[in-house]
């Protein structure tokens, strides 16, 4: 099916009075960013919709496949063009039928003639369309109201337009419409979908890990690398930094009572975070901490974690269900990669029972008797920062 | 030996295996396991599989890998009357397709559908006027190879896909096992829906190739089981072999220009040369691929000139290796109206870009005695 155009329905950002223009721009900016490899592509922005045009079929049907995945677009349809020739018009409709899994659908035609000289009447083009889309695709069935196929025909001056599917897109804001903020990414399943949602509300990120080696094996790096490029094929560069890990949590298993050493390493990691947060200019900590999951995530965990900085920290999923969380990971293809069996930091010196509910006075007092600033320094310092969507690894070039 | 018989198989080139041989040795996981060894696996099967979309002007997803020409003939002859029966039950090929397509397409006709076969003329081309009567509304397959295995007759694809546009919404399955590597062949450069491209006729390995779709065509399984291959084509992939037939196909189109140059001139100094000969009969049309020189003898059988060639290291065959071993008369020289004087003495020479002058010009000497002893002087 050869395409005309794509028309881009703006998401959120419809409402969005005077800001409108900035937030149309990020968005125009993504496109930009999302389709870098399709060179021959033009944006052409209007105040309440957007066309994308391209000389190349085929790069307008890679726009077709991955605008799913932009933020800040509500819906979007491709459209065909076609002469004024009947002929011309039915095969055109019949084509965009084709392209369509046309079988036992609702299907109605909707008519548009802009163009007054037109010789056919609007209702004629309608049944004369209708009724010969209807003889090639018996299974159809023609109802009026909320059609499932709604085949839509412009007639306007130049030319007649032509287009049948509204295609949902993602949703959200444009990123960078909303500032940046620091993602603690663990390599499970929930640090990626908070990432993703922070992402969808057009926040810019940079993740955070922590990495202990030799305890916490290369391949356990690679997975989180792995999340942070697929977070990035969201539309914007993803940061990632390596924390080494490995000097402090042999120091807290030293020198903090096991049973609170989980709080105290938490409250070290956001200390952490919370220093490259200020380095990077971000505004918010982001978790995928929910309620209740594990013994570091109830409400007095959390209390105590959080004591440690009046940062805004942000837990998108903290009502959230595991299944629902699973559900989200499934779908932005995260979840394959998280379930990869390797130990993380926080798996390899857990405790046999953790407290769940431990007073932030004596995971102070206990804290007290270190130092733990000069390590902390020295991580932040020496941590690898590596940016996202990496050049390919994997050179095949002499294979191929 | 001088190896003119490359539309039958040809040699692998040296890279290409040395790729198989590397990839066995380096990434022999299977690419569907989960594991890194396994990602990495599959990250070069879809290496080569981006490399092959780029050369067809296709997207990757829509390339799948087979054992084959003759199975991705038959992939694309019941896949795709399969997924499109709903348009209709008429398929049309033409009289001088591979058996893999003829066969598969009288299986077809026992299942429910009714195939036609479109004619051709006197030189083996289709005749696009029949085309024309034969396309129906209801028409949802048109299989046409690009260029014939044993005439090397170049069939008008452009023409064939206006026709069958304009008058019904069939797919049009282009066979271009013998024309990918020789002429041009994409899916920018003509208006088809999938195409088959063997591996082992360009210098890759037997055993492997592929059938490409256009995108936003769709197709159904023959195979089923795993769900590799986009679920299209069950069974591990074997991705040594997949890689090298995407090496293979970047090798063939280096430098296609000066190889179509060099097979253009070898065959019109064959072509020349055999002309001269009063018994002999150039079967092949003016419009021809440049690497196939289709000839007859008059009253001789071609197993008696392959035999006495052979005897002097030239190595040639007749009409195709498929019917070689067969006694029957071939169903494309008989759909052409060859005469009785002409139908059982037809030779084909099939030339590669690795063929040389030099062993052109010893044919001609082998050829000529040959000629000298039949003939009884």
């Amino acid at each position: 099916m050869k395409w005309e155009k794509i028309l881009v329905r703006y998401g959120e950002l419809s409402t969005k009075g005077k800001n409108r223009r900035e937030f149309i721009s990020h968005l125009r900016n993504n496109i930009r960013f999302s389709f870098v490899d399709l060179p021959n592509i033009k944006i052409q922005a209007e105040r309440d919709r957007m066309f994308l045009t391209s000389t190349d079929d085929l790069e307008m049907n890679a726009l077709i496949e991955r605008l799913p995945k932009i933020f800040g677009i509500q819906s979007f349809s491709p459209v065909a063009s076609c002469s004024k020739d009947l002929d011309d018009i039915q095969a055109t409709a019949l084509k965009i039928m084709d392209s369509l899994d046309s079988q036992d659908k609702t299907f109605r035609v909707t008519v548009k003639r802009s163009d007054k000289f037109f010789p056919m009447d609007t209702y004629e083009l309608q049944s004369i369309v209708a009724s010969n889309v209807l003889k090639q695709y018996s299974t159809l069935k023609v109802q009026m109201k909320k059609a499932e196929i709604d085949l839509r025909i412009e007639v306007l001056k130049d030319a007649v337009y032509m287009m049948a599917q509204v295609i949902p897109g993602a949703g959200g804001m444009p990123l960078g419409s909303n500032g940046r903020s620091l993602l603690m990414l663990s390599g499970g399943i929930d640090s990626p979908v908070a990432g993703y949602m922070f992402l969808k509300r057009g926040v810019r990120l940079d993740a955070i890990h922590f990495h202990s080696p030799p305890f916490t094996s290369e391949r356990s790096k690679e997975k989180v690398m792995d999340l942070a490029n697929q977070l990035s094929h969201f539309g914007a560069t993803v940061r990632l930094h390596v924390i080494p890990f490995t000097d402090i949590q042999q120091s807290i298993q030293a020198q903090i009572p096991e049973n609170v050493s989980m709080t105290t390493t938490r409250r070290l990691m956001m200390k952490i975070a919370d220093l490259v947060r200020e380095e990077i200019g971000a505004l918010g900590i982001v978790t995928g901490e929910s309620l209740g999951q594990v013994a570091s995530q109830t409400l007095e965990s959390l209390t105590a974690i959080n004591a440690v900085t009046t940062t805004p920290i942000f837990r998108p999923l903290i009502s959230m269900d595991k299944l629902d969380i699973i559900d989200i990971a499934r779908e932005i293809g995260t979840y394959e990669t998280s379930i990869l069996p390797y130990e993380d930091c926080c798996t390899i010196f857990t405790p046999s029972c953790p407290k769940t509910k431990p007073k932030l006075e004596k995971v102070e007092y206990y804290e007290s008797f270190k130092d733990f600033d000069e390590l902390i320094t020295e991580a932040v310092k020496s941590r690898e920062v590596l940016s996202f969507p990496m050049k390919k690894s994997n050179d095949f070039s002499s294979l191929l | 030996m001088i190896y003119l018989d490359n539309s039958a198989t040809t040699k692998v080139h040296p890279e290409v295996l040395n790729t198989f041989v590397t990839v066995n040795e380096k990434f022999w996981a299977n690419p569907a396991s989960i594991h890194t060894f396994g990602h990495q696996t599959n990250e070069l099967l879809q290496s080569a599989r981006e490399q092959i979309a780029d050369i067809l002007k296709t997207s990757s997803e829509k390339v799948y890998f087979t054992s084959g020409g003759t199975e991705s003939n038959n992939l694309a002859i019941f896949g795709l009357a399969q997924k499109y029966k709903h348009r209709g039950k008429h398929v049309l090929i033409s009289e001088i397709e591979h058996p893999s397509i003829i066969e598969a397409a009288n299986k077809l006709s026992g299942q429910g559908f009714k195939v036609e076969w479109i004619p051709v003329d006197t030189e083996g081309i289709i005749r696009l006027e029949s085309l024309e009567t034969l396309v129906q509304a209801d028409t949802i397959l048109v299989s046409v190879m690009h260029v014939n295995n044993e005439t090397g007759a170049i069939q008008p694809i452009e023409e064939l896909s206006k026709i069958v546009r304009e008058q019904s919404r069939a797919l049009i399955h282009m066979d271009a096992v013998q024309s990918f590597g020789k002429i041009p062949v994409d899916f920018n450069l003509f208006d088809v829906d999938a195409i088959t491209i063997s591996s082992h006729k360009i210098h890759g390995l037997n055993g492997s190739g592929l059938l490409a779709l256009k995108k936003f065509i769709e197709i159904e399984p023959i195979l089923f089981g795993g769900g590799q291959e986009s679920g299209i084509r069950s069974g591990t992939t074997s991705v040594p072999l997949a890689v090298s037939t995407a090496k293979a196909m970047r090798l063939a189109l280096e430098d296609l220009d000066g190889k179509i140059a060099k097979l253009q001139s070898l065959s019109d100094n064959l072509m020349d040369f055999l002309q001269t000969f009063p018994l002999v009969k150039i079967i092949s049309p003016s419009k021809k691929a440049p690497h196939i020189i289709s000839f007859s003898v008059q009253k001789i059988k071609g197993e008696v000139l392959i035999n006495a060639l052979q005897q002097q290291n030239v190595i040639v065959s007749t009409s195709s290796a498929c019917s070689s071993k067969q006694t029957k008369t071939s169903h494309v020289l008989k759909a052409m109206h060859i005469s009785d004087d002409y139908i059982k003495g037809v030779l084909r020479i099939s030339l590669s870009p690795i063929n040389t002058q030099q062993e052109i010009d010893q044919f001609k000497i082998v050829f000529k005695q040959v000629m000298n002893v039949i003939k009884g002087d």
